[in-house]
C-alpha cells in the first residue's frame, strides 16, 4: 500500500505528513507529529485517552484513520493553553486535585472542552454521562466532576 | 528507628493544598509517559503469546520470521540464562515461557523490526508447535486430587495432605481456645464465599524502551513503581552487573501495584542486545489483561460466634486463593488482615495458595485483603441483622485498639479504628432515611502499611533553594507531599523546593512505590535528611559567629543564636548561609538512608447506599461516604483522592469487574468494552472524612494512606445489595444477572 500525503490544521497550525492508508489518527499525532498528549489506553475506542476533535467533533483518534485529517481541522491537548495562559479547565484541573498518574487526563480535558462548548451550564449528571467514555482508574471521578463545574462558572463569568 | 518523643503538632506547610509540581506537565500533554520516549535507531519490539491455557511447547522455528526483510532480531526463552533466585527465575519464565506456556497470553516469542507492520507479519511466520494440556482455571478444582498439575515439585513441606500440587504454601495465624469460644456465643454462621480474579486496570498499558551497546551497558526507559527492582531483576536476568544497567522511571499512568514487577522489560533487553539496536514496546490493552496484572480470586469459609449483645466469641477464617500459574504470598496477607479489626480472644485463620493455568498474580492495592475482610464483614453483618443489632454499635464494642493483641500477632500501637467508626456513627450518611428498593452497607477495612528501605537527597542550591533526589515514581502526588514536608522543616515556602525522581545511578537503593509507604518512608528519610541539611548550616553558622554549634538553632527558615547567652547575633537566614557556602566549606547537602519501620496501620470505614433495580438487577452507588485514619494528613486533597479512588476501585470489584474464563481454559473478556470498569456515569461523589490519629512511628505523625480504601468497598456494597434485596449474596462481582437470579429465588 503506497503512503498518502496529507494537509491538515492541527491546534491552528497548517500540518503536512504522509501516513499508510491504514494508519490511525493518533498514531500520526504520536509517532509522525510529534503529539504524544492523546494516550492509547486500549486502541478500540473504550478508554477516551486519546480523545481529540475532528473539525469540532469529539473522537477517538485510535478509532479515525490519518487519512480523514486531509482538510480537516484537527484539536488536540496540546493546543488547549494560549501561549503561557492555561484553559481554565487546565488550571482548575490542577487548582482542585483533579488528575493523578494524569495518563488519562490529555483526553478528558479535550472532552469536557467539548462539552462546554456545546453546554456551557451542564449539570453534575450531564458531565458524568458526558465523561463516561473517559476512563479514569485513579481519582473516581469525583474531583474531576468538581473542576469541571468550577471551570464551566468561571468561563460563564469570563 | 528514634522515635519522637513529641510529635509535632503545629505545621505552616503540611496540611495545605499546593498545586502538584508535575500538573502543569500533565494538563498540557508534556509529561512523558512509558510510551512515550523514542530513540535514534529504535525498533518496535512484539511479542507472540500462547493461544493455549496450557500446552507443551515442543519446539520454535523462527527462521521465517528472521528471513523477513526489516526484522533485526527475534527471542525466545532460547535466548535467555537460568537464575539461580527462584522468584527471579519465576519472574523470566513469565515474561517468556520455558518448555511450557501457563496460561491463554503466556509469552513464547519475541521480534524487533523496523516498523510495527513488520513486527506483526514476522509474529505469523514463527512457528510454535503445542502438545495441548489438560488445564485448569477455578481455584476449588485446581486444589482437588488429580486436578491438572500446572507446575510440578512447587509445593512447600506445611502443605497439608491431600490437596493436588498446584497447593503450593499454607499459611496460619491466630491465638486463644476456638472451641471454648464458639461454645459461648447465642449464634454462629458460617458461609461460604467467591471473589473473582480483577485487574488493576491502569489506563496506560506497559511500556519500555531497552537500548543496550555491545559493551554491556544498557539503558531502560519504562513506567514502573520501581525502578531499581526493575534493575535488580533485569540485571540478574541479563547477567549484567547492576552498575551497567541504569533504569529510568517514566511518568507512571497508573499502577495500583501492577507495576510492581517486569513482564516485557526483559524482553526488550534482550532484543536489543540480539539487534544492537534500541527496542520499544508497548502492549496491546488486549495483552495487559491477558498477561499482566491480576488479583487473586478466592474461594473462602468464614465461621464466627456472637452473643446475643453482640460481643464476637470466636472468628475462624479458611482462605483459598489462586495466583496464577506461579506460586504466590498474598494469601499470607489475606489471612493476617481478615480479622485485623477486631479486638478477639479465640481466632484462627489459614490460607492456600494455588496454581492455576491464568497469568501470574501482581499486587493489587491492598494485595490479599480485600477479598478476606468482604467474607470475614459480610458474616459480621449477617449476625447483626440476625440478632437486630446495630452493625456500627457491634463493631465498636468488637473494635481492635491501642493494646490489643492483633490476630495476626503483633499488640496495635495508637490505632484508629475506634475513631473512624465514630466518626461514621455521627455522620448524618448513617442515618439518612433510604428509598424503594434501596439498602445501606459498611464495612471496616486495614491496611498493614509498610516501610523499608529508602534513600534520600537534599540539595540546598547556592541561591538556598532545594533540590531533592528521591527514587520512587509518584503515583499519588507524593514529589508534591516531599516537597511539603521538606519545606515544614527547613521552614522554607513550599515553592522554594522542587523534588525529581532519580535514575538508578544518581540515588542509593529504593524499595518499590508499594505498601502505601511513600509519604510514609521518603517523607520520614526527608525530613531527616532536612534535619541534617540544618545541622550543617548551623554548623557553619556557629563557625562564622565563633559559638558553639549548640549554641544555634534552627526557625523560620534562618539559624538564630539559641539564646541570650549564646550572644546577639542577626539570624542568618538559607539564602544568606547558601551564598557563601564556597567560602564556608563548600556545597550543603542533607542525606538520610533508613531501611523505615514504624510504618503505622490504617483503618477505614465505608458506608454505601445502593438501589437495586427489581426488573434488571443493576446496582446504583446512590451515597458513598468513606472515613479513614491518614495519620497526618500531609496534602489533604491528594489523601481524598486516594480515598476516592481507592473506593471506586473496590465498587467495580463488588459489582462488575471479572476475569471471565471460557472451559477451553482461554479469557473471554480481555478488552475494556466486555471488563466494565467504573465510568463517571456510573457513580456518585464520593464524600471523605478524614481522620487524624498520629502514628507513633514518624516525625509528624503520618500513615500510608493508599491501600486501606480499596478494601471496605466488597463487603459494604455486598451488605447494602443483600438487605436491598432481603437476600445474602456470597459472590463478588454482583453482576445484575447473579443479582437477579437471586431476586428471582426469593420469590
Amino acid at each position: 500500500m503506497k503512503n498518502l500525503h496529507i494537509s491538515t490544521t492541527v491546534n491552528g497550525d497548517q500540518t503536512e505528513f504522509v501516513c499508510a492508508p491504514d494508519e490511525t489518527l493518533l498514531d500520526v499525532l504520536r509517532n509522525r507529529l510529534g503529539l504524544t498528549g492523546a494516550k492509547e489506553g486500549c486502541g478500540t475506542g473504550d478508554c477516551g485517552a486519546c480523545s481529540v476533535t475532528l473539525n469540532g467533533r469529539l473522537v477517538c483518534a485510535c478509532l479515525v484513520l490519518g487519512a480523514e485529517a486531509d482538510g480537516a481541522e484537527i484539536g488536540t491537548v496540546e493546543g488547549l493553553a494560549t501561549g503561557d495562559h492555561l484553559h481554565p479547565l487546565q488550571s482548575n484541573f490542577i487548582e482542585h486535585a483533579a488528575l493523578q498518574c494524569g495518563v488519562c487526563t490529555p483526553g478528558i480535558l479535550v472532552a469536557a472542552k467539548a462539552l462546554l462548548e456545546k453546554n456551557p451550564n451542564p449539570t453534575d449528571t450531564e458531565i458524568r454521562y458526558w465523561l463516561a467514555g473517559n476512563l479514569c482508574r485513579c481519582t473516581g471521578y469525583d474531583k474531576i466532576i468538581k473542576a469541571v463545574q468550577i471551570a464551566a462558572a468561571e468561563m460563564r463569568n469570563a | 528507628m528514634a522515635l519522637d518523643s513529641e510529635k509535632k503538632q503545629v505545621f505552616k506547610v503540611v496540611g495545605t493544598r499546593p498545586a502538584r509540581p508535575d500538573g502543569i506537565d500533565k494538563v498540557t500533554g508534556r509529561a512523558m509517559y512509558g510510551a512515550d520516549a523514542t530513540a535514534p535507531g529504535m525498533l518496535v519490539g512484539r511479542i507472540l503469546r500462547s493461544p493455549h491455557a496450557h500446552a507443551i511447547i515442543r519446539s520454535i522455528d523462527t527462521s521465517a520470521a528472521e528471513a523477513l526483510k526489516g526484522v533485526k532480531a527475534v527471542v525466545t526463552s532460547a535466548d535467555f540464562g537460568a537464575p539461580e533466585d527462584e522468584s527471579i527465575r519465576d519472574v523470566q519464565d513469565n515474561c517468556m515461557a520455558r518448555g511450557k506456556a501457563l496460561y491463554h497470553g503466556h509469552a513464547v516469542a519475541a521480534v524487533a523490526a523496523n516498523s510495527a507492520v513488520v513486527a506483526s507479519q514476522a509474529l505469523k511466520l514463527i512457528k510454535v508447535d503445542y502438545q495441548i494440556l489438560p488445564h485448569v482455571t477455578d481455584v476449588d478444582e485446581a486444589m482437588r486430587p488429580g486436578a491438572p498439575v500446572v507446575q510440578a515439585d512447587r509445593a512447600f513441606e506445611n502443605v497439608a495432605a491431600g490437596f493436588s500440587e498446584n497447593v503450593t504454601s499454607q499459611c496460619e495465624f491466630g491465638h486463644g481456645d476456638l472451641e471454648a469460644g464458639f461454645a459461648k456465643a447465642d449464634k454462629v454462621i458460617e458461609r461460604s464465599f467467591t471473589t473473582a480474579a480483577t485487574h488493576q486496570g491502569y489506563i496506560e498499558p506497559h511500556a519500555c524502551l531497552a537500548s543496550m551497546t555491545p559493551d554491556g551497558k544498557g539503558d531502560l526507559w519504562c513506567c514502573t513503581q520501581g525502578q531499581f527492582h526493575v534493575r535488580t531483576v533485569c540485571a540478574e536476568i541479563m547477567g549484567m552487573d547492576a552498575s551497567q544497567l541504569r533504569v529510568t522511571a517514566s511518568e507512571i499512568g497508573g499502577g495500583f501495584g501492577g507495576k510492581t514487577t517486569v513482564f516485557i522489560e526483559p524482553v526488550a533487553l534482550a532484543l536489543s542486545r540480539k539487534s544492537g539496536r534500541p527496542v520499544k514496546i508497548v502492549m496491546t490493552r488486549d495483552e495487559v489483561f491477558k498477561a499482566t496484572g491480576p488479583t487473586v480470586s478466592s474461594s473462602m469459609d468464614v465461621k464466627i460466634g456472637m452473643t446475643k449483645d453482640g460481643r464476637i466469641t470466636a472468628a475462624q477464617a479458611r482462605l483459598r486463593y489462586q495466583a496464577g500459574a506461579f506460586p504466590s504470598e498474598t494469601v499470607t496477607y489475606g489471612a493476617q488482615s481478615a480479622f485485623a479489626a477486631y479486638d478477639l480472644k479465640a481466632v484462627e485463620t489459614i490460607g492456600w495458595n494455588v496454581l492455576t493455568n491464568r497469568p501470574k498474580e501482581a499486587a493489587y492495592r491492598a494485595p490479599g485483603a480485600p477479598m478476606a475482610i468482604y467474607a470475614v464483614e459480610s458474616v459480621v453483618d449477617e449476625l447483626c441483622q440476625e440478632l437486630s443489632l446495630d452493625p456500627l454499635d457491634v463493631r465498636l464494642k468488637n473494635a481492635a485498639d491501642k493494646g490489643t493483641k492483633s490476630s495476626y500477632g503483633p499488640t496495635f500501637e495508637a490505632i484508629g479504628l475506634r475513631a473512624t467508626l465514630e466518626a461514621a456513627k455521627a455522620h448524618p450518611h448513617y442515618t439518612a432515611p433510604l428509598g424503594v428498593n434501596q439498602g445501606r452497607g459498611l464495612s471496616c477495612g486495614f491496611w498493614f502499611n509498610f516501610g523499608g528501605n529508602t534513600c534520600v537527597s537534599l540539595n540546598i542550591n547556592t541561591d538556598g533553594t532545594v533540590g531533592i533526589t528521591e527514587g520512587n515514581p509518584d503515583i499519588g502526588g507524593s514529589r508534591a507531599s516531599i516537597s511539603q514536608m521538606a519545606a515544614e522543616e527547613l521552614g522554607i515556602p513550599y515553592e522554594k523546593v522542587r523534588t525529581i525522581i532519580a535514575d538508578t545511578n544518581s540515588l542509593g537503593y529504593n524499595d518499590v512505590t508499594d505498601g502505601s509507604r511513600v509519604t510514609f518512608s521518603v517523607g520520614l528519610a526527608t525530613i531527616e535528611a532536612a534535619r541534617n541539611a540544618i545541622k550543617v548550616m548551623c554548623g557553619r553558622v556557629a563557625k562564622i559567629w565563633g559559638i558553639d554549634e549548640d549554641a544555634v538553632i534552627w526557625e523560620d527558615g534562618c539559624a538564630k543564636p539559641s539564646g541570650p547567652n549564646a550572644g546577639s547575633f542577626d539570624p542568618m537566614s538559607i539564602e544568606e548561609i547558601a551564598a557563601i557556602s564556597a567560602n564556608t566549606g563548600g556545597p550543603i547537602a542533607g542525606h538520610f538512608e533508613v531501611n523505615a519501620d514504624g510504618a503505622g496501620v490504617s483503618f477505614g470505614v465505608h458506608l454505601a447506599d445502593v438501589e437495586v433495580d427489581p426488573e434488571t438487577g443493576a446496582t446504583k452507588v446512590v451515597r458513598y461516604t468513606v472515613f479513614q485514619d491518614a495519620g497526618k494528613a500531609v496534602h489533604p486533597d491528594y489523601v481524598e483522592g486516594q480515598m476516592q479512588g481507592g473506593a471506586v476501585q473496590g465498587i467495580g470489584w463488588a459489582l462488575n469487574e471479572e476475569y471471565i474464563y471460557g472451559k477451553n481454559g482461554l479469557l473471554q473478556n480481555p478488552g475494556f468494552l466486555d471488563y466494565r470498569i467504573p465510568v463517571a456515569s456510573d457513580l456518585p461523589d464520593i464524600e471523605t472524612v478524614i481522620l487524624e490519629i498520629p502514628n507513633p512511628g514518624h516525625p509528624y505523625g503520618v500513615r500510608g494512606v493508599g491501600e486501606t480504601p480499596i478494601v471496605p468497598p466488597l463487603a459494604a456494597l455486598s451488605n447494602a445489595v443483600s438487605r436491598a434485596i432481603g437476600r445474602r449474596m456470597f459472590e463478588l462481582p454482583m453482576s445484575p444477572p447473579k443479582l437477579l437470579k437471586a431476586m428471582s429465588q426469593k420469590r
